[in-house]
């Protein structure tokens, strides 16, 4: 999924450089109600799970691959404005060290991989949370669904990205078909992966998941209660 | 820094109230990164090499050709392979690990100088950095 430069004319990618260093500057100011001090050591190693899973290329059939792209993931475990800045330090770090991703296309890719998948994931498993049973058993499989939902998200943002300012002359709608396509297969192994993290850290310890706080809240205090 | 090292104590609890087993912050944190750079050293050598689903798609319909070098593609990392290691398996596995730890230290780092600290919130930088000193 990384945009490489080139695909996109200057005008757009200006714009998308434009809304990420945005969503990224309200990130800055709104993690910080998301980040003590148990949670800022997770945050680094979520970032870092990142960037070694999305070194992962899974194929998906007829030559062709995808990988984690991980927002979703992180949004649940640390929340969605950390789960944007972690994302966007992977994706610096691809850019600038790995030539994975353009450097005009890093805010798309940050718009992407980080805005989308970080902030859409988010509303889905909130959205889903709503209206499931208060269970921790639930996290995870909802985590899967907002991380299959994320990847043909980010992939239609693209398309429409590139309707508007693909510097080639190829039909928006013949991409978008194969955006989604592909993207939807590719939104399983991201399900499968999102739903294996999310339900390992939630068997061991709950109460670091932040999608998980809601139902753990009530009986945290019981044990710390019983501890002391 | 006031990680709860209490959290992974699971035998001295005198109720009989059932205490989930619990994995310490410490333990957990350090099981995350080891499977993270055994994914990124190791795992990543046997990593699909096809076009992923975006780059497919620009070959299919014909706007693959616009792609431009990155102009970071002299890096000694580009493509996530080590510049001077012939050994593929090494090269690669060396630019995960590095990867892996660069994204861990800044990100972890900005997670740290942005967390909240209870009562000293409203802190000046200079407080906080000596708080921290002192902790």
């Amino acid at each position: 999924m990384h945009v490489p430069d080139g695909f996109l004319d200057a005008p757009t990618s200006v714009a998308t450089g434009v809304v990420a260093a945005a969503a990224v500057g309200v990130a800055l100011r709104r993690a910080r109600t998301e980040l003590d001090d148990r949670t800022a050591p997770m945050a680094g190693l979520v970032a870092a799970f990142v960037f070694a899973a999305q070194m992962i290329n899974f194929p998906v059939g007829a030559g062709t691959s995808g990988h984690l792209l991980g927002g979703a993931l992180a949004a649940v475990l640390v929340g969605p404005w950390t789960g944007l800045l972690c994302v966007s330090v992977v994706l610096v770090v691809q850019a600038l060290f790995m030539a994975d991703g353009g450097i005009t296309a890093l805010g798309t890719n940050v718009v992407l991989i980080g805005v989308v998948t970080a902030l859409a994931g988010y509303v889905v498993f909130r959205a889903l949370q709503a209206v499931l049973p208060r269970r921790l058993g639930t996290v995870a499989p909802t985590a899967a669904v907002a991380a299959f939902v994320s990847v043909p998200a980010a992939a239609a943002v693209f398309s429409l990205l590139f309707a508007i300012g693909g510097t080639a002359p190829v039909d928006a709608g013949k991409v978008l078909t194969a955006m989604l396509g592909w993207h939807v297969l590719i939104g399983i192994g991201e399900a499968v992966v999102t739903g294996l993290v999310v339900g390992a850290v939630v068997a061991v310890r709950p109460d670091l998941v932040r999608g998980a706080r809601p139902l753990v809240a009530a009986r945290e205090l019981e044990i710390r209660t019983v501890a002391a | 820094m006031s990680t709860d090292a209490s959290s992974g104590n699971t035998t001295d609890d005198q109720t009989q109230q059932p205490v989930r087993r619990r994995v310490s912050t410490r333990a957990l944190l350090v099981t995350g990164l080891v499977v993270a750079l055994l994914v990124a050293g190791i795992a990543s050598y046997y990593a699909s090499s096809h076009p992923d689903g975006l780059e497919h798609v620009a070959g299919e319909t014909g706007f693959l050709d616009t792609a431009e070098d990155s102009p970071t593609a002299d890096s000694p990392f580009a493509d996530y392979a080590t510049k001077g290691v012939d050994d593929e398996r090494l090269s690669v596995g060396i630019a995960g690990v590095l990867g892996t730890l660069v994204v861990l230290v800044l990100a972890g780092g900005l997670a740290l100088a942005l967390r909240r600290r209870g009562p000293t919130e409203q802190d000046t930088p200079d407080e906080r950095a000596s708080a921290a000193e002192r902790a």
